[in-house]
């Protein structure tokens, strides 16, 4: 069999990777996972750490699921999905609340949010039924981190445009602007902090994204 | 077996509920003490930083033993100390009771300037779940000294904007009873309109749910210490 001989980084291994990065990023090609990008972009660290957790749970869901593939009944196929995707994710908010407190206040409702990002069921089903464990790790880093790279600077926008700073895990907020910039009549733009931009800044990078790859528009 | 049949399907979720029920329980348990502990830091910290005290998460104990240490008393309606530690009073529940059968924790810190500041846990609704807060008293018990607050699940930007240090730096300087001695609360009201009142904050535009939930909060759980305070 050539899959038994296939290196672990082959060019269709890496592949898994690199294009939810691009061409088939979750967000802004699928479409999924739209509605955590509004909801914790405000700031930088949010983002991260959800970005974070988000692969945590990509990675582990695509393993497990992909472990247990020959065994899980097909009927009930989505509530085992359900069960481990859930048991991760209280396993995430466990564990910041115990070692990250400060985040988890933060992130507050968003953790346990995780359940219902239609990314992770959406590689499941996809990928990890179909696939052997390690192209189903590997799949869960690139969907986690072309979630998160979306989120990053979706969230990185919104910050400098919007309060002027950027949040860093760790460092806490930091300001950006310049106070000189104030002086001289720039201001916060206070419509970046609510919802509506975040899908506006969304929808900037699809159309960057696409107008850069013609192929990307469907027709 | 028959992957397809009725049995195994059952057999396979029963099995899977369990062991996720066991994984989830153990984890739970383990990391209970930590999560308690970060918790009753966190609180700490929160009551110190109403009076002023910078602390971390490292020295928060610490600070709290030196300031406040056993100055800590469960009060009633009419004011009167009862029995009870006030920092295991838990404010979700008691808040739910009569107004005449709750206990009213209070904390007496003495600051290194010699001056006393009185501590009062407050807690109420937002637009998403509970808000909750702690307001310090000069010693003339109705000047505001400081006052922080914090959340569950407010929006981030909009409501989770109570816990900023310049929303909360306003409540430094009200007055809690109007000139004539009557219980005047402080209400949280639309931005600008707040200037020069004595019981009035800026609200956050966006959040005006929580805002209000806000003012609602300190009106409800302040008037039970009013029997305390006029004394």
């Amino acid at each position: 069999m050539s899959s038994e001989k296939e290196p672990l980084f082959s060019a269709k291994n890496l592949k898994l990777l690199t294009t939810p990065l691009g061409a088939q990023n979750p967000i802004t090609i699928q479409v999924l996972g739209i509605c955590s990008a509004l909801a914790v972009t405000v700031k930088l660290e949010p983002a991260i750490v959800l970005s974070i957790s988000v692969m945590f749970v990509t990675v582990f869901s695509n393993l497990i699921i992909s472990l247990l593939r020959n065994t899980i009944p097909s009927r009930i196929r989505i509530i085992v999905q359900l069960v481990v995707v859930a048991a991760l994710v209280i396993i995430v908010d466990q564990v910041l609340k115990a070692y990250a407190y400060e985040v988890s206040l933060q992130l507050s409702v968003f953790v346990g949010l995780i359940i219902t990002n239609c990314i992770i069921m959406g590689r499941l089903e996809a990928f990890a039924l179909g696939n052997k464990p390690w192209p189903a790790v590997l799949d869960g880093i690139g969907n986690g981190a072309g979630y998160g790279m979306i989120l990053i600077i979706v969230a990185f926008v919104r910050e400098l445009l919007g309060t002027g700073t950027l949040t860093l895990p760790g460092l806490g907020g930091i300001q950006v602007i310049p106070d000189v910039f104030y002086e001289w009549g720039y201001a916060n733009n206070g419509f970046m902090i609510l919802p509506p931009m975040a899908l506006i800044v969304v929808g900037i990078i699809i159309w960057v994204q696409r107008s850069r790859d013609k192929d990307l528009i469907e027709s | 077996m028959d992957r397809q049949g009725n049995t195994y399907t059952f057999l396979y979720a029963s099995v899977m509920v369990i062991v996720v029920a066991a994984i989830l329980a153990f984890l739970a348990q383990a990391l209970k003490p930590l999560q308690d502990k970060n918790e009753a830091v966190a609180k700490k910290m929160d009551i110190l930083k109403t009076i002023q005290v910078e602390s971390t998460a490292n020295d928060a104990e610490a600070k709290f033993e030196k300031y406040i240490g056993k100055n800590a008393y469960v009060l009633n309606i009419k004011g009167e100390k009862v029995e009870g530690e006030a920092f295991t009073v838990n404010l979700a529940k008691e808040i739910k009771k009569d107004k005449a059968e709750q206990a009213y924790p209070i904390y007496v810190c003495q600051l290194d300037d010699g001056s006393t500041k009185y501590v009062i846990p407050v807690r109420g609704k937002g637009l998403w779940g509970p808000v909750w807060g702690y307001v310090s008293l000069n010693e003339d018990k109705n000047t505001v000294f400081g006052a922080t607050f914090g959340h569950k699940g407010e929006t981030p930007g909009l409501g989770a904007e109570i816990t900023a240090d310049n929303f909360q730096e306003q409540f430094a300087g009200k007055k809690l009873f109007d000139a004539s001695g009557k219980f005047a609360s402080i209400t949280v009201v639309k931005q600008g309109q707040s200037a020069g009142d004595l019981h009035k904050v800026d609200g956050i535009s966006g959040g005006t749910i929580t805002s209000v939930g806000v003012g609602n909060m300190l009106k409800d759980c302040l008037s039970g210490y009013e029997k305390f305070l006029k004394n």
